[in-house]
């Protein structure tokens, strides 16, 4: 985005024409893109369908909460030995699932990857509502969330501060940061595609409303040069953060003494498992929305290829991980490291330990084969797996590290309950809910990018100055004739 | 000046129908010595801010003292509860234990240089501003689609409303409007 790259020179710039194949236009890429938010009747019915078992599932989780708060987390699985069961698990799997909105949006961003250009806003939607579904969980967990407000330093008449020194302290700080900065990236980039929709609705309601939001947006150079800066900037702190985020959520346990939970090799495992998991995520969502809204040019199978590959690299990292976790534990001589790795082999959670192997180390080798990466049933089916592996990893890490530590007199088993199940499933609607809502809302890629990245394909090797006679110019249209918008071409607001 | 600001003209608006002619134009009207100019865009065209002219490094700066700002916070609100308003002894730990400050610092610190960045951006770009005379122009809604427009400010000291009009037509617009505030 920050250099123009007219001569393909980088590795990305080579397969351009691959990203966005076929003919469009800068005003069919916008009409393409934003109809699905201002003409209704796009959406079929695996919308609806969709969106009633979220909306569904999202009451489940009203359900639970409200039992929650009315008899208190007694209603869990949780006791002594085991006090993290479902909650900690699902929280960390879901930040994990944001994290690759993350890595789209900033990382990508910066390292120039043009292709994250038609997945980067449905990404950051992810992550928004990723973290959303995250956060109710350590919240729900302290048993009284109307008191959450203690974990923040303000000055009251208890005359206590919160406890610093502490990882769940700063993992307060961490998730309600990127939360925030999450928001205003996203929203950001929202800015000129709002201004983009406001311009196109013709219904005097959503053009009022889309006129608000763009904040009067009217793309002069000047405003483009600032918002460049502050964007690649935004991609420039989010990086850091959220490296920072999900290494401060493996502090919760790193930094503890409970075999299994002490060790360094957490953060960069953790991080590396959130980009993994969170890319299985975007898979799951992506491979069927492109289908139904018929997308299949502007999130092409090279972006499959990709994301993919991310995921065996990051899958790779992974089981390395787990490799190391194993070999330290024999490694260190401490009897109850061994203990703790021989436990989970070999004890009574043995199934999660396996399970976990085949799923995070055994099932992603498959996508080396460019035929399974190219094969988007697969690809999904992988996504899944990849999705319940990565949450039998937090099961392993906090439900089986816990049953048994020091002292067999306080052993014991820990048997989630419906409850525990309810909200876990409820959160999935949750999330299903709010992704499909944006949907319909929101332009779900990202149309001034798109059209950059049009610029740059009929661009390439020409120059900078344009070539008279070009018909690509400028779209479809001859100049001069001027298409205003509204005309029957163009959609209808349902 | 007094006069021209109480001008009922905004300026003159040239459109154009790809980035390219865009920015030649952009390029010739600033060799022509007009200084108050804009141009207008559907997506980020590289080298047309230069071509108007434009520079403005305010917004690292913003961007960096608000980080800078979120650094300092952080680091002095963790020592002032924990050393000053509440001392107490954790572990044998010392008051000012500061690497288990570091996290927060730096979740403080990138929390405010990204306030820094997008209210700093909104608010050199003077937005939100629902409306502004530029919007008066013809198909200007296009200007988020597919057109591209070049704008001569009234207040440009070389603005004369014939002779400018027929600088810009020079220009092979598709269409020269007369843009009333």
């Amino acid at each position: 985005m920050a250099v123009s790259n007219h001569h393909g020179s980088s590795p990305a710039g080579d397969g351009l024409s691959e990203l966005l194949p076929g003919e469009h236009s800068y005003r069919s890429l916008g009409e393409r893109i934003g109809s699905i938010v201002l003409n209704q009747n796009k959406h079929r019915w695996p919308w609806y369908v969709v969106f009633f078992i979220a909306f569904a599932l999202l009451q489940v989780m009203m359900l639970s909460i409200t039992w929650l708060l009315w008899r208190g987390v007694g209603i869990w699985g949780i006791n002594i030995p085991v006090a993290w069961g479902f909650d900690i698990i699902n929280f960390v799997w879901w930040i994990g699932i944001g994290h690759a909105g993350t890595l789209i949006s900033a990382i990508l961003l910066l390292l120039r990857q043009q292709w994250r250009n038609s997945i980067n806003r449905f990404a950051e939607a992810m992550t928004l509502f990723a973290v959303a579904c995250a956060g109710l969980f350590p919240l729900l967990h302290t048993g009284r969330p109307w008191l959450a407000y203690w974990m923040l330093p303000y000055p009251n008449v208890l005359a206590m501060w919160p406890q610093f020194r502490s990882p769940l302290l700063w993992d307060v700080f961490a998730v309600s940061t990127y939360a925030t900065v999450s928001a205003l990236f996203w929203f950001v980039g929202l800015i000129p595609d709002l201004g983009s929709l406001r311009d196109r609705a013709r219904s005097p309601i959503l053009k009022g409303i889309f006129g608000v939001l763009a904040m009067g947006w009217r793309g002069s150079a000047q405003h483009w040069a600032r918002y460049e800066t502050a964007y690649l900037t935004l991609a420039g702190l989010s990086t850091p953060l959220v490296l920072s985020v999900h290494t401060i959520v493996s502090f919760d346990f790193a930094v503890s003494i409970v075999p299994g939970w002490h060790t360094t090799i957490f953060p960069p495992y953790f991080v590396a498992g959130a980009v993994y998991a969170g890319f299985a995520m975007v898979l799951t969502l992506a491979i069927p929305v492109r289908k139904w809204y018929g997308l299949e040019d502007l999130i092409t199978m090279k972006h499959m290829d990709w994301m993919a590959k991310i995921m065996l690299a990051t899958g790779l990292v992974v089981f390395y991980g787990y490799i190391c976790e194993a070999f330290y534990a024999f490694y260190s001589g401490n009897k109850f490291e061994i203990y703790m790795m021989t436990n989970r082999m070999f004890g009574p959670y043995a199934w999660s330990y396996w399970a976990l192997i085949f799923c995070n180390g055994v099932v992603p080798q498959f996508l080396w084969f460019p035929q399974v990466r190219y094969n988007l049933f697969w690809l999904f089916v992988i996504s899944q797996v990849v999705s319940v592996g990565m949450w039998l990893e937090r099961f392993v890490i906090i439900v089986v590290s816990l049953h048994r530590d020091y002292l067999p007199a306080n052993w014991g088993m820990y048997y989630p309950t419906i409850w525990d199940w309810g909200l876990y499933l409820g959160t999935i609607g949750q999330f299903t809910f709010l992704m499909f809502g944006f949907i319909r809302v929101l332009p779900m890629i990202n149309i001034f990018e798109m059209k950059d990245l049009w610029h740059r394909i009929i661009h390439r090797g020409h120059g900078r100055v344009a070539h008279a006679g070009d018909g690509r110019h400028g779209g479809a249209m001859a100049p001069g004739t001027v298409q205003p918008l509204g005309s029957p071409a163009a959609d209808v607001e349902g | 000046m007094e006069r021209v600001a109480e001008s009922p003209i905004y300026g003159l608006v040239a459109e154009f129908s790809d980035p390219e002619s865009l920015l030649q134009a952009a390029e010739r009207t600033r060799e022509a010595g007009y200084r108050r100019i804009d141009a207008y865009s559907p997506f980020p065209v590289h080298g047309l801010a230069e071509a108007i002219g434009f520079k403005d490094n305010w917004l690292p700066w913003i961007i960096f003292l608000a980080g800078v700002t979120g650094t300092i916070a952080g680091f002095a609100l963790q020592i002032y509860a924990l050393a000053i308003d509440y001392p107490h002894n954790v572990g044998g730990r010392p008051l000012i234990s500061w690497p288990a400050f570091v996290p927060v610092s730096f979740e403080t610190t990138i929390l405010l240089a990204s306030f820094g960045a997008v209210i700093g951006m909104l608010g050199l770009n003077g937005l939100p501003r629902p409306h502004h005379p530029i919007f008066n122009t013809p198909r200007f809604e296009l200007a988020s689609q597919d057109r591209f427009f070049l704008c001569i400010e009234a207040t440009d000291p070389l603005f004369d409303i014939e002779r400018t009009e027929q600088f810009l037509e020079s220009l092979g617009p598709d269409a020269v409007s007369i843009v009333e505030r």
